[in-house]
């Protein structure tokens, strides 16, 4: 009769599941490792780029030299433009569906058009930005059709993150509220989203570093290759730091000359991100540990 | 309540604006605008097609038999040759008799074909105007040359762009899917948790590097590695975008597989393990059965992601504008395409409305593909009920 050694079968797959744990850790370690070799590679390479004259003169000599000032203004002029526009509307949207839609057609469809939303390729986001913005509406490659680019581009993000913070809380709190004779606004206002406001305030960041990061739509809509002043109105043009990463890395007349500028450039983006991230990641501790004192 | 009409409006408008502009690419003729193509009036040839049109310019087509005409060479006249055929002074000093001029020109060779520009063209001209075509769609999607700025037809074939496209995003998956499964199975199943909690944020944060950074470490990393590594002419490759599209899709594929793995009901893994099974028996023929709908949603959300990505790819795969016959050759993707062209582009002219309907291709490409995803998700919690 055959018999089983089983103690050679528990060995095999044992050995077998080493072997493929460790794989998996491998890999797994191996995209931490990718992130940290961007990070390293960009902050080391940049630190040096990096200076307060950097960050606070103008561009000179074809881009070899000076600094990035016009360029960061211009992004913080678009990160504040899109966000006046997508925050209000974003958390009014998520709101209406999270609270006072019931479920069904409205509902199903306007989270469908959301997603929708969302999938839509930045690039695209840059047609539809020229098409209506810049030509329909007459602004021109102005700031404002650029925020209003960028600002559709945060809506998804801002309208599904806030729509989370407003799933988090309780029911019973809703249902304490309204059963103390409140009314669903009061409800809503006082309760609600009090509650939820720190998680909002996350979202909120997070979309900020999304929307200093984009590029593709703002190539049509505002950015600038070099103004050699500061925009002073909402129609003006502006610099931007993605595109002033792009062009000098790609089609600028030095090229190499001016690669230590990219290099810096790169870092004070990634910068951008990593602080948003942390300033994120901060808050929701700290807020969550307020709750739990309470 | 309004503020939620803005949103679906929103994509509603963008849909509108988008094909209303693509569309008009179809109302448009190739030809340059303000260009005549004239042939003279024996030669039996109604049509010709941009690409022939672009091909007998080029000369590669030299015979009139080869686009449906009489056995006869093909004699290409352009308009600045005419100083061989006759004088200044034949011509005048303002060119007040070109026009004339031309018609006779046109009507005494049987085998000519002549350009100039629409201004020149006589009023009794002797010769037959060839109408020219309006762009089809079997040119659009079947077209194998993709040069707008042609003269002086326009070629408007994306077959080069979409395979570019394709290539570059298969790439970018085939190089991602093994090591986001892996890195998500190790994450859910295998790590402690105090290493999950340090990982997670981190393969986050790798979702919020802007494009253009990642664009930019591919060009003064990956670039210059592929060219001494291949020992190809130029690094700006395929493979360069595929590379960087894999990296960003890493955090996609990993976040929504490992929330999927994450949700495999703890009775199910227990009652594997129960019956005797290792660990990684439990997890491919439990977990990773039971999650496969998120994992494969991850995934297509991820292509998602590489197809339509602009900044990254424009910068590292060279895009030249042919079809491609590898992954080590440069290419060209429709998202770079638009966002190289659109800023030479005359507004509202035949290449304009040309990269706008690249945008729709894509759009729906795009939406397809969430579609799916959607479908997916649905069907899975339809199966749980």
């Amino acid at each position: 009769m055959y018999q089983i050694d089983e103690n050679k079968v528990t060995r095999k797959k044992k050995r077998n599941q080493k072997f493929v744990f460790f794989l998996f850790g491998a890999m797994g370690y191996f995209v931490v490792a990718l992130l940290v070799l961007i990070l390293t590679f960009i902050i080391y390479k940049g630190a040096s780029a990096i200076s307060w004259d950097f960050i606070t003169k103008m561009p000179e000599e074809g881009m070899t030299k000076g600094g990035i000032f016009p360029a960061i203004i211009g992004t913080l002029c678009l990160v504040a433009g899109s966000m006046l526009f997508a925050f209000p509307i974003g958390v009014l949207a998520a709101i209406y569906m999270n609270e006072y839609v019931k479920d069904g057609f409205i509902k199903k469809f306007i989270k469908q058009m959301t997603n929708n939303l969302a999938g839509i390729p930045s690039i695209v986001f840059g047609l539809f930005g020229m098409s209506l913005f810049v030509n329909k509406l007459g602004f021109g490659d102005s700031i404002l059709a650029g925020s209003l680019t960028l600002g559709l581009l945060a809506l998804p993000v801002v309208i599904r993150t806030t729509e989370e913070a407003l799933k988090a809380v309780d029911n019973t709190f809703r249902q304490a509220s309204i059963g103390l004779g409140a009314s669903k606004w009061q409800t809503t206002r006082r309760v609600v989203l009090p509650i939820a406001f720190p998680n909002i305030i996350t979202g909120l960041i997070l979309s900020v570093g999304r929307v200093s990061g984009e590029t593709a739509p703002i190539l049509f809509t505002v950015a600038a290759y070099f103004l050699p002043k500061l925009p002073t109105s909402i129609f003006d043009q502006a610099m931007a730091l993605p595109y002033h990463l792009y062009v000098i890395s790609t089609s600028g007349t030095n090229i190499e000359e001016s690669r230590p500028i990219a290099y810096g450039t790169a870092l004070v983006l990634v910068i951008i991100v990593l602080f948003t991230n942390l300033l994120a990641n901060g808050l929701r501790k700290y807020f969550s540990k307020k709750v739990k004192m309470n | 309540m309004l503020s939620s009409t803005v949103t679906s409006l929103t994509v509603l408008l963008i849909v509108v604006f988008l094909f209303k502009e693509g569309v008009g690419v179809f109302d448009k003729t190739a030809m340059e605008e303000g260009f005549v193509i004239a042939i003279n009036k024996n030669n039996p040839v109604d049509k010709l097609s941009s690409e022939q049109i672009k091909n007998i310019y080029d000369q590669k087509i030299i015979s009139w038999e080869e686009v449906g005409g009489k056995k006869d060479s093909i004699f290409l006249f352009r308009v600045d040759d005419i100083s061989n055929f006759y004088t200044d002074e034949q011509i005048g000093e303002n060119f007040e008799m070109l026009p004339y001029r031309l018609s006779s020109l046109v009507d005494s060779f049987p085998g000519v074909i002549a350009f100039f520009p629409e201004k020149y063209l006589d009023k009794n001209f002797k010769g037959k105007k060839l109408e020219a075509d309006k762009v089809t769609l079997a040119e659009f999607f079947g077209g194998e040359e993709w040069f707008p700025t042609a003269h002086p037809s326009a070629q408007l074939g994306v077959k080069p762009l979409i395979l570019g496209t394709l290539w570059v995003s298969l790439g970018a998956i085939l190089l991602a899917l093994p090591l986001a499964l892996a890195a998500a199975i190790y994450m859910s199943e295998i790590a402690k948790e105090r290493v999950r909690r340090i990982m997670k944020p981190l393969i986050e944060l790798l979702a919020g590097i802007p494009s253009v950074v990642y664009g930019f470490f591919g060009l003064v990393v990956i670039v210059p590695l592929i060219q001494s590594t291949f020992g190809v002419a130029v690094g700006e490759t395929g493979l360069a975008g595929s590379i960087i599209l894999g990296i960003m899709a890493l955090p996609t594929i990993i976040t929504i597989s490992e929330d999927a793995m994450r949700n495999t009901p703890r009775a199910m893994k227990e009652a594997s393990l129960a019956l005797g099974a290792s660990k990684w028996q439990t997890i491919y023929r439990v977990v990773i059965p039971h999650s496969i709908s998120g994992i494969s949603a991850g995934a297509i959300l991820g292509i998602g992601r590489a197809i339509g990505e602009t900044m990254a790819v424009l910068m590292v795969t060279g895009n030249a504008a042919v079809i491609p016959h590898g992954i080590l050759e440069p290419m060209r993707t429709i998202p770079a395409t638009i966002a190289a062209e659109l800023g030479e582009a005359p507004n509202g002219g035949l290449h304009y409305k040309a990269l706008f309907a690249l945008g729709c291709v894509l759009f729906i490409i795009t939406l397809f593909l969430n579609l799916t995803v959607e479908f997916i998700s649905n069907r899975k919690k339809a199966h749980k009920h």
